[in-house]
């Protein structure tokens, strides 16, 4: 009997499924090699299904998306008891994505700015003599680890296929990889940029540009050109797909093994460049980075020291 | 009389200048407020920003840094570099709910003993006046 293989999605944009899709004509090698027994955006099975079945008869599930939802954690818990190996899978699961940085606010505030004062969602309502409910949604975005223990991580917005292909052969190979690993090359993006060799020995910047308002040289190193390529702070395994088409790394492969908060190290990587000595000139360089939390918590503010804003 | 709030400061000395002014205002028997737990580091620049965000997740209400005076770091730019980074933190503390007063840098020399009680006196009054920040802290994640 082949083993067997659940796709789930939580807070998610569909990003990490489509990237399955990428493997192109190697699906078929996948759905040769496992039976897929639960894949919401591709296939029929239901919850009921997989609820029917033992504890752990799942090899592995990979799990992409945020926590946000008692129904997402829910399905979360449920997928965990199924499953020999959960895998966290994409920059949501692995950090909180980009859904995270909702916790820059809470569901009152996202009610406030969605629905202004017109109906807001409600987890139960009665209607004619009928119990409607919905799942309530939480204060806080989380990363999948928060709520369910995981066992690997697959990292990136969406994960590239190749490291989508290398982790369905570690999940299948004889030995598994060590409990806990981020199934991705444990060194920074630079290591792996085409423009590596291009980078000054003493990088300085005296103006920081956001990408549309330039037009990059293709050939020189982006930071060095002022733009605020997080790739010094970035773990590598994307082989540098956004510098290739001559945009700056945003930090979606999170940090390497040796750093606990990624948007600290990339504050630090950013603003170590500035080419000023005096106070004044320093804060006016950094101007040039508009919004500190998104660019450097693009990924993952709800993994970070802090996890959100301080609650009103 | 009710309990006075007695905020909690994380202070990061440089080895060269700050730590020894703290150290002469002691010597000195300069009295300051007791708010601040002094961590001795060997430069201004070695304070990463993940030392600054791991003290206000574990409830610090302000985090200090001390360094040598521009000009005058032992390691030549170690300060320049603290402050390109201090410059940038605190505006990404903003965004997280955490005020200017909370955190700050401050060039105190070795001879500055004066200074040390000045500047942990004049923080412990505004941290006082903001209140505690280890409530926030503590707020349920999930």
């Amino acid at each position: 009997m082949k083993p067997k293989v659940a796709f789930y999605w939580c807070a998610s944009c569909g990003g990490c499924e489509e990237a399955v899709l990428d493997l192109n004509e190697e699906i078929l090698d996948v759905v040769g090699a496992v039976d897929i027994v639960f894949w919401p955006v591709a296939l029929d099975f239901k919850q009921a299904d997989v609820e029917a079945m033992p504890d752990g008869s799942i090899l592995a599930s990979l799990i992409n998306g945020a926590v946000r939802s008692s129904h997402q954690r829910e399905m979360a818990e449920m997928l965990r008891a199924k499953s020999q190996v959960v895998v966290a899978f994409g920059a949501c699961a692995q950090l909180g994505g980009i859904p995270g940085l909702a916790n820059l606010t809470d569901v009152k505030g996202i009610f406030q700015e969605v629905y202004r004062d017109g109906v807001t969602p409600v987890t139960d309502h009665r209607e004619n003599g009928y119990a409607l409910s919905l799942p309530e949604l939480f204060d806080t975005v989380t990363a999948l680890d928060r709520v369910i223990p995981v066992d690997y991580y697959v990292p990136g917005c969406p994960p590239t296929p190749n490291l989508i292909r290398d982790a369905l052969h570690a999940l299948l190979g004889a030995e598994l990889p060590p409990k806990g690993s981020v199934l991705a090359p444990d060194q920074a993006m630079c290591e792996q940029c085409p423009r590596k060799d291009s980078k000054p020995e003493k990088l300085l910047v005296k103006e920081f540009k956001r990408p549309h308002q330039v037009v990059a040289d293709q050939e020189t190193c982006l930071l060095a050109q002022g733009l605020a390529c997080l790739g010094p702070a970035t773990r590598g395994g994307c082989n540098a797909l956004c510098v290739r088409g001559n945009m700056p790394c945003t930090g979606c492969f999170g940090p390497t093994s040796r750093v606990r908060d990624f948007g600290a190290k990339a504050l630090s990587a950013i603003a170590s460049v500035v080419e000023s000595n005096h106070e004044d000139e320093i804060v006016r360089v950094l101007e040039g980075v508009p919004d500190p939390v998104g660019t450097f918590y693009r990924y993952s503010l709800p993994s970070s020291l802090l996890a959100r804003r301080r609650m009103e | 009389m009710p309990d006075q709030f007695e905020p909690k400061i994380v202070a990061f000395f440089c080895n060269w200048c700050t730590y020894l002014a703290a150290d002469l205002a002691g010597t000195s028997r300069i009295k300051y407020a007791p708010n601040a737990r002094v961590v001795r580091v060997m430069c201004s620049g070695r304070v990463d920003p993940q030392f600054v965000l791991d003290a206000f997740a574990k409830g610090a209400d302000g985090v200090l840094i001390g360094g040598c005076h521009p000009g005058d770091c032992h390691y030549q730019e170690g300060n320049y570099k603290a402050y390109r980074r201090y410059a940038l933190l605190r505006r990404l503390l903003n965004q997280m709910g955490i005020e200017d007063e909370r955190f700050r840098l401050e060039w105190i020399s070795a001879a500055e003993g004066e200074r040390v009680k000045t500047v942990i006196n004049d923080m412990v009054e505004k941290l006082r006046a903001l209140g505690p920040r280890a409530t926030a802290a503590r707020q349920e994640v999930a």
